[in-house]
């Protein structure tokens, strides 16, 4: 390949790909388009250290000016891309921009969803982007109640991090237990335990249908029963969608994400990586769409050697993490509810210990509650999936 | 090459044990990263430079000048 690059996204994604391009031997011209303004920055920390106050914002920064500029890639930033001309594999801009190159990587990742009538409400967030994370801190007090809509991953490590700034939070969504519909109930009841020990109130079990106001300032969360659990404060995180709305209209096939083959690529010269990326997983043989930060980097990196003519399936091992107080949670393959559970290692009553989850008779993932290492060892018994395609 | 790791954006993930055995490894109490080289040989630089790019704490940096 010696045409040029655009990587459409400037997040984990976008700038892995630019450095596997250069490390790869690519020498030819890279842009990469960012919506926001911001160099490269992580998100992960934005729901822990970053909402907590113990990072600045620059601590959250992916590289280093010094090392992105490195890259000899050009950084077009704050300007959002606003459509795709796939056959001419021109993206415009909102600023009126028109980049066109050889090949194109969309990696706009997630926007997150919102409920009914938040739009303009005074004290209503959500945490997706930086900017989300220092509005929210910047709310948070001892004397105003938080109500996190979400049960998720991004909802139960918010709840944690606002409940150990002393601040009085709730944590609300449809699930028995934060995490249930992955951990199932041994380990999300856990987490539950947890959550509920170190103060904060779960209030579980029930849908959240939308907010109540006065005057333009949101006062509480609405739950599916008729019950409103008063908030002066209210994150909303209760999933996301893929960032494609911009190319409607484009020819590039999108459904839950941008639809692609094996290689990641959805058109002729057209490829996707990260969040927003729904490919063909060969291994597991299905179409698969990972929302998460390791993802990221390695859909990034067959990206770019599939850019350059490699030509191979990315075959990844699904892999999260997720701090919540002091528990360190590692969760290699797919976690289902209804999976068969044994421990394998360490101890429930230790707070330390491996489970591997069994669907019929095959082991689909294996989660580490404060053993990160030894899940990590255990990933090998993982049915199905090949660990980091091509490599031991 | 010099690679130094940073304990405190460490996740704990393993990324960097399963791509480069030979220069990462993960501590058994906490998973926390172990640098086994920090110095290694040009064999493994495109692999530990691939280590710091995916690493998903952002906790590898690697300089070209040593």
């Amino acid at each position: 390949m010696t045409g040029d690059v655009l990587v459409v996204g400037a997040s984990a994604a976008g700038l892995a790909t630019v450095e596997a391009l250069r490390r790869k031997g690519y020498q030819g011209r890279v842009t990469v388009l960012g919506a926001e303004a911001h160099l490269p920055y992580d998100r992960p920390p934005l729901s822990k250290q970053v909402l907590a106050g113990t990072w600045t914002a620059e601590q959250a920064g992916l590289r280093t000016p010094d090392v992105l500029s490195a890259l000899d890639a050009e950084f077009v930033l704050g300007d959002p891309a606003a459509r795709l001309d796939a056959g001419a594999r021109t993206v415009h801009t909102e600023s009126g921009r028109a980049l066109t190159a050889d090949a194109v990587v969309l990696a706009t990742g997630l926007r997150p969803r919102t409920l009914p009538g938040q739009d303009g409400l005074a004290g209503v967030h959500v945490l997706r982007t930086l900017d989300d994370a220092l509005a929210l801190r910047a709310e948070l007090a001892p004397d105003k109640r938080v109500v996190v809509v979400g049960d998720g991953v991004l909802g139960a490590e918010i709840a944690a991090t606002v409940c150990g700034l002393g601040v009085p939070v709730t944590l609300a969504g449809p699930q028995a237990a934060p995490l249930a519909y992955q951990f199932g109930p041994l380990a999300a009841g856990l987490l539950a335990e947890l959550h509920t020990a170190r103060g904060v109130e779960l209030r579980l079990g029930a849908g959240v249908t939308g907010l109540s106001e006065v005057d333009g300032r949101v006062t509480g969360v609405r739950l599916e029963t008729g019950e409103v659990l008063p908030a002066e404060v209210v994150v909303v995180a209760f999933g996301a969608a893929p960032a494609t709305d911009w190319l409607a209209g484009s020819g590039v096939l999108c459904d839950n994400g941008v639809v692609c083959d094996s290689r990641c690529r959805t058109a002729e010269g057209i490829y996707a990586a990260g969040d927003v990326a729904r490919w063909h997983h060969e291994g597991l043989d299905v179409l698969l769409r990972l929302e998460n930060r390791t993802n990221a980097t390695e859909q990034a990196v067959a990206v770019a050697g599939n850019i350059l003519g490699e030509d191979r399936p990315y075959t990844p091992v699904p892999y999260f993490w997720t701090n919540q107080f002091d528990a360190r949670i590692h969760v290699h393959g797919t976690l289902t509810a209804d999976a068969e559970v044994s421990i394998v290692e360490g101890d429930l009553a230790a707070g330390r210990f491996v489970a591997r989850y069994r669907r019929a008779g095959e082991v689909v993932g294996v989660l580490g509650w404060n053993m990160p290492k030894q899940a990590r060892q255990h990933r090998q018994e993982i049915a199905g999936a090949v660990v980091l395609a091509g490599k031991p | 090459m010099k690679v130094t790791v940073d304990e405190d954006k460490c996740c704990g993930a393993g990324t960097c044990v399963m791509l480069a055995p030979d220069v990462f490894d993960q501590r058994d109490d906490d998973g926390i990263v172990i640098l086994l080289d920090e110095t290694p040989g040009e064999g493994l630089h495109a692999i530990v430079r691939e280590a710091a790019s995916v690493c998903p704490g952002v906790a590898i940096s690697v300089s070209e000048d040593a």
